[in-house]
């Protein structure tokens, strides 16, 4: 057991899914990838298909379409799958709470395994939010 | 017969393929890492993704196409890729099996992980998937001509010799073809025919991941999908290999040449992967139309120029 979680913990394929997002999470999202701070160091890589991946990241409010599409990505994706929200709206839903098409922040959705708060998060608290992740399991 | 399934499943073959393929894939990201600014992935990267495939994911059947042929066809390209591999380096390596004519069979058997990426993908049962499938089908049919050519001026420049282990010693007895000038033109046309064999990125509209999400390999996950990565780090080691040995002289085992043998086939990765990383993505017509066109005139001219003896 121990072998297979390390090899794990060590390549970990992540899928990015955007729900209605003010795009500054993608943004930060996609700057842990970039040269500045390079999370392939980690063996972490941004994966097309869900089938590929072990961790679905998702940010922005999800309203009521992006609902189904993400019960659909989570029912597809290959087990054992991770789910982290990013951003104040993937957490709690941030200032479109109370909105009428909002439904429900992502843990009332699918299991999540990790939060990353801030509006957007740092780069920074990202990686530490995947450090979390990875130690946790 | 023990001494065989010895070569196909340890020495020249699966386990020591998939060892070599392995790091020269974690050279290939390390390189592109590199080339970006950034740090790249640690040595083991490549072993870490394909036990992590194999033990942990889950592999998931689709539903509207055929399970077994969806799940037959990365064992069929693993198989493939394995076999060329063994007819590739027991030459090289100075192994003689006394069968002549294998420069064709490793034609073939380097066909075989395309047509089963392509016949994997179109029993998933998914459109993005037939799209990729269409795509790879279009890309055989233009490189495989200008990749048999190859071959042809090769057998022709050292006197109609099928076997590989004789073109190897009538390079070593010489020189290596590709210090004439018909073997820089077979040398360019090969490396792009790999390049496109490899599916790596001017080439790579099969898999396009920022366009069709993986194209060919969108629904494999979990073991099935670790067999393809295999297939794929055989690949890298082996069709450099094959170059190595067409035209560029082949290994010699004894003393420092070892050494030289490893910088012949880890050059060609290093070309490969800086061809990679300084191209954008062809569409499929341009694809066929270089290697139709321009690729297929460099080949013409190189046996024209083999056929009056430079």
């Amino acid at each position: 057991m121990g072998f297979k979680s390390h090899c794990f913990k060590k390549s970990l394929w992540v899928f990015h899914f955007g729900g209605a997002s003010c795009n500054n999470c993608d943004i930060e999202i996609l700057d842990c990838l970039a040269p500045r701070h390079d999370l392939e160091r980690f063996g972490i890589l941004l994966v097309g298909s869900i089938r590929h991946a072990d961790v679905l990241l998702v940010n922005g409010s999800i309203n009521k379409r992006d609902r189904e599409r993400l019960l659909e990505l989570y029912n597809q994706a290959p087990k054992p799958i991770l789910v982290v929200a990013i951003g104040a709206c993937g957490c709690t839903g941030g200032i479109f709470a109370e909105g009428i098409t909002f439904a429900g922040p992502v843990d009332k959705i699918i299991p999540v395994d990790a939060y990353v708060p801030g509006c957007p998060p740092k780069p920074e608290a990202i990686i530490a939010g995947i450090v979390k992740l990875v130690n946790k399991n | 017969m023990a001494v065989n399934f010895f070569y196909f499943l340890v020495f020249p073959g699966l386990l020591f393929l998939g060892v070599a393929g392995a790091f020269l894939s974690w050279f290939d990201r390390k390189v592109t890492a590199m080339v970006q600014f950034r740090k790249g992935p640690p040595v083991l990267q490549p072993f870490y993704d394909f036990f992590k495939l194999l033990l942990v994911k889950e592999t998931i059947l689709p539903k509207y196409g055929s399970p077994v042929i969806f799940l037959l066809a990365p064992v069929f390209a693993v198989f493939g890729a394995t076999m060329a591999g063994v007819f590739i380096l027991l030459p090289l390596f100075n192994i003689t099996t006394g069968f002549r004519g294998d420069l064709l069979v490793i034609f073939y058997l380097l066909t075989i992980p395309s047509f089963s990426y392509i016949l994997g993908s179109l029993a998933s049962g998914n459109p993005l998937a037939s799209v990729g499938s269409s795509r790879e089908m279009k890309l055989i049919l233009s490189y495989e001509l200008t990749f048999m050519l190859v071959l042809a001026a090769v057998i022709m420049k050292c006197g109609r010799q099928f076997d590989l282990y004789s073109i190897i010693a009538a390079q070593q007895a010489s020189s290596p073809f590709a210090a004439s000038v018909s073997g820089v033109l077979l040398f360019i046309v090969a490396i792009f025919c790999i390049q496109a064999k490899l599916a790596l990125v001017p080439f790579d509209m099969a898999e396009a991941e920022t366009e069709i999400n993986h194209g060919v390999f969108i629904e494999y996950s979990g073991a099935a999908y670790a067999l393809i990565r295999l297939a794929k780090y055989i690949m890298l080691l082996v069709l450099p290999s094959l170059v190595a040995a067409l035209l560029l002289g082949g290994f010699r085992l004894d003393g420092i040449h070892v050494l030289w043998s490893l910088v012949k086939v880890i050059g060609i990765v290093l070309l490969l992967t800086l061809i990679r990383n300084t191209n954008p993505r062809l569409r499929i017509k341009q694809a066929v139309n270089f290697f139709l066109v321009w690729m297929n005139l460099l080949v013409v001219i190189a046996i024209v120029l083999i056929a009056l003896g430079y």
